[in-house]
């Protein structure tokens, strides 16, 4: 039996944490603040090293025995492959100007997640094995060895950056701990050190398409549940297709709208406003993932992952493609495709067939965003809207990190809501647009293990959503990323109760007036109309 | 003088210690940072200020204690996600003691207010024992969240995909009412 501490022991309780130099302070990796280990089976299917099962509180992680030199070969390769990388590890002056940018800083108060230090983590080993000054004084040189703690210490914080890059924003330099963290990632992934919550889906999204591992027939069915909702929400038989060959739209989105909660509500309204313009677009059950977790493991696996995409234009023939409400599935189409399976010389500049519009934005990837989509729609007057049908709704909009400071997408999205509510009320200058905070959950950490994580993280954005809650009764939180719709509702209810999450087509398809269809008595979520027969009146739900 | 006025006069000074005792639980570039006024860049920090300052005159005012309940959720909900343990994410409540004692002991003295100090002293007794409700219920709405979310995905699944079903409203009836059957067991 373990020893008992007495109640003398008991109250030397000391408050205040000691002061020491970063490099001095051991890491102690808490329950709570992690996802688990990946699974051996996942890490196989990619055809990952050092596939084992790892728990990540024992104290052996089952490293080969070569693992340091493992990651200071892969430090040297994308040294010389990534300039940028190099550029990073040199250039930092420390003036802290990133230091309280980072969301889980803010939330945590932890000086490892300053952006400047997460860093540092890794800055320091390359100082080392790689600088002169490094390898001569050490330590005096901010040089540290890798050893077996610096490397546990590196695959925590670095599963604490959700790669948001809100702090590159502020960087005088331009140092985007982002990509620092994209290539520390990869080098744990050398040694197998990857998460489940990213490995297993991107090892169902290499097996069979998507995330959630969904096969053609469950797909085609999640589908037709939406179109029998539908049917008795409007009156209208949609009827879309899957697969077809020769349609001039291939559409794309986060395998995460078709079956989870709010993002089904997304799906819905897209299929509603496709069905409207008569559009001539097919579902694919195979190019059925826009999301891609290989994004948050290595280059390599996102290039991999992200193939489908041109593949399936080409299979099937579309002139251009469009794609579905994500944060970063659109960061990775939007700069990254071209180079990882372009040049779609196969496709056609996307051009809208509604209004005529030449998207000139997507010449490159010939993939437009639906928000950009809809926004053209909006403007030139070709959907029939009844904003009063979200009377009932008081909105506010999450800039996604990826859209917003990785595409510089931001007025769309708002002229979209503002188009079809007439409530909308923008969350306070500091915590939006470019310098938007994340959901605390971004980079394939939204996991349910790492709850308190992802709590702390998502604060300032919470903090924010509070205000407008309190100021002007928002009770709904709008955008335009799979990711959030999936990890902003827990973060609403820990942190400001009353504040549901919907995707912008849900608000879209509760305005759009279709025609033939019956008389709207409720809305996407079934949850009654205030003031439509049949609603007996009130605050709706959302 | 009465130990409330006292204390109002001192308010300032009393909130600023109050507050430095809090900042130090937190590693010293972070206590650094926190101290900066700003409601949106600055959420902890902000929290927290705010939090002490509506709690500091509550307890002047000697408002019934479950009307402090907000300010210390505020603060606790906060300090229940950090690296605290409970009675450490708990403790700033005893830190209004130590304030109230550092600022203000020798007037206390001089003006002969032991009494109304020990009455303050177990006001914020019964203040602590408030924040450690509070603090288990966000650590329990942590637990709550990660099971909900996990249950949720997977029954939505499941029901999606035909492996399980509910048993439906028949049109007409009312839910409750059309359930005949009689179970075989008494059930307690």
């Amino acid at each position: 039996m373990a020893k008992l501490p007495k109640p003398s022991e008991l109250a030397k309780i000391s408050l205040t944490p000691p002061a020491k130099p970063w490099m001095d302070v051991v890491t102690d990796i808490r329950q709570g603040m992690y996802c688990h280990g990946a699974k051996a089976k996942n890490l196989a299917a990619l055809e990952l090293p050092n596939a084992r099962d790892f728990k990540v509180a024992e104290e052996d992680w089952q490293l080969p025995e070569d693992w340091k030199e493992t990651v200071l070969n892969g430090i040297k390769e994308r040294l010389e492959k990534f300039r940028t990388f190099h550029v990073f590890m040199d250039i930092c002056v420390r003036c802290g100007a990133c230091a309280d940018k980072c969301h889980f800083f803010l939330g945590s108060g932890d000086p490892k997640n300053m952006p400047v230090i997460r860093a540092e983590l890794l800055r320091s080993v390359y100082r080392k094995y790689f600088t002169t000054a490094g390898k001569v004084f050490g330590k005096t040189a901010g040089a540290r060895e890798l050893d077996i703690q610096t490397l546990k210490e590196i695959w925590y914080y670095y599963f604490q950056c959700t790669e948001c890059r809100r702090c590159s924003l502020f960087c005088p330099y331009g140092i985007d701990q982002a990509e620092i963290t994209i290539i520390g990632r990869e080098l744990l992934n050398l040694l197998g050190l990857n998460i489940d919550w990213i490995c297993g889906p991107a090892a169902n999204c290499y097996r069979k398409g998507n995330h959630l591992g969904l096969e053609p027939h469950t797909i085609k069915s999640s589908v037709e549940f939406f179109l029998s909702d539908l049917e008795d929400i409007t009156g209208i038989t949609i009827e879309p297709t899957f697969n077809r060959k020769g349609a001039e739209i291939l559409f794309v989105t986060p395998s995460g709208d078709l079956f989870a909660d709010p993002g089904t509500y997304t799906a819905m309204g897209y299929l509603m406003l496709f069905h409207e313009l008569g559009l001539d677009y097919t579902w694919s059950t195979y190019a059925s993932e826009g999301g891609n977790f290989g994004f948050f493991t290595s280059m390599d696996m996102a290039k991999r992952l992200n193939y489908k995409i041109y593949a399936e234009a080409k299979r099937l023939g579309v002139k251009w493609i469009l794609g579905g409400e994500c944060g970063h599935m659109w960061r990775v189409l939007h700069q990254y495709m071209d180079t990882f399976n372009g040049p779609a010389d196969f496709l056609e500049v996307p051009k809208s067939p509604i209004t005529g519009t030449v998207f000139d934005s997507a010449k490159g990837t010939k993939m437009v965003h639906i928000v950009e989509f809809t926004a053209d729609l909006m403007k030139n007057n070709k959907l029939n809207l009844d904003p009063t049908r979200n009377d009932h709704l008081k909105v506010t909009y999450h800039d996604s990190c990826n859209t917003s400071r990785g595409m510089g997408f931001l007025e769309e999205p708002r002229y979209v809501i503002k188009s079809v509510c007439n409530h909308f009320y923008d969350m306070p200058e500091d915590t939006i647009r470019e310098k938007t905070f994340c959901c605390g959950s971004g980079s394939g950490l939204n996991a349910s293990e790492n709850m308190e994580l992802r709590m702390r993280g998502g604060f300032p954005r919470a903090n924010a959503v509070r205000h407008v809650h309190e100021k002007h009764g928002v009770n709904l939180l709008t955008n335009i990323c799979a990711i959030d719709r999936a990890s902003l509702p827990p973060l609403m209810d820990y942190w400001v109760p009353g504040v549901k999450v919907a995707g912008t087509h849900e608000l879209v398809g509760n305005a759009l007036v279709m025609k033939g269809e019956k008389e709207r008595t409720v809305d996407l979520r079934n949850e009654p109309l205030p003031g439509k027969a049949g609603a007996e009146g009130g605050e709706a739900d959302v | 003088m009465s130990l409330s006025r006292l204390l109002t006069a001192q308010k300032s000074p009393i909130l600023d210690k109050w507050f430095a005792l809090i900042l130090s639980t937190y590693p010293s570039d972070a206590a650094q940072f926190f101290r900066k006024k700003s409601t949106f860049t600055n959420p902890v920090g902000h929290t927290i200020s705010q939090g002490i300052e509506d709690i500091f005159d509550g307890v002047i005012s000697g408002a019934a204690l479950e009307q402090y309940r907000p300010f210390l959720d505020n603060i606790i909900r906060v300090r229940a996600v950090q690296d605290f343990t409970a009675s450490k994410a708990v403790a700033f409540v005893f830190h209004l003691k130590t304030a109230v004692r550092a600022v203000c002991l020798k007037k206390i003295a001089a003006e002969r207010l032991h009494d109304d100090l020990l009455d303050l002293e177990l006001r914020i007794d019964e203040l602590s024992l408030m924040a450690f409700d509070i603090f288990m219920q966000c650590r329990e709405k942590l637990y709550d969240l990660r099971a909900n979310e996990l249950r949720d995905r997977t029954l939505w699944i499941l029901k999606r995909s035909g492996y399980v079903t509910e048993i439906e409203d028949e049109p007409g009836e009312i839910p409750g009412e059309r359930i005949n059957v009689k179970p075989t067991k008494e059930v307690n």
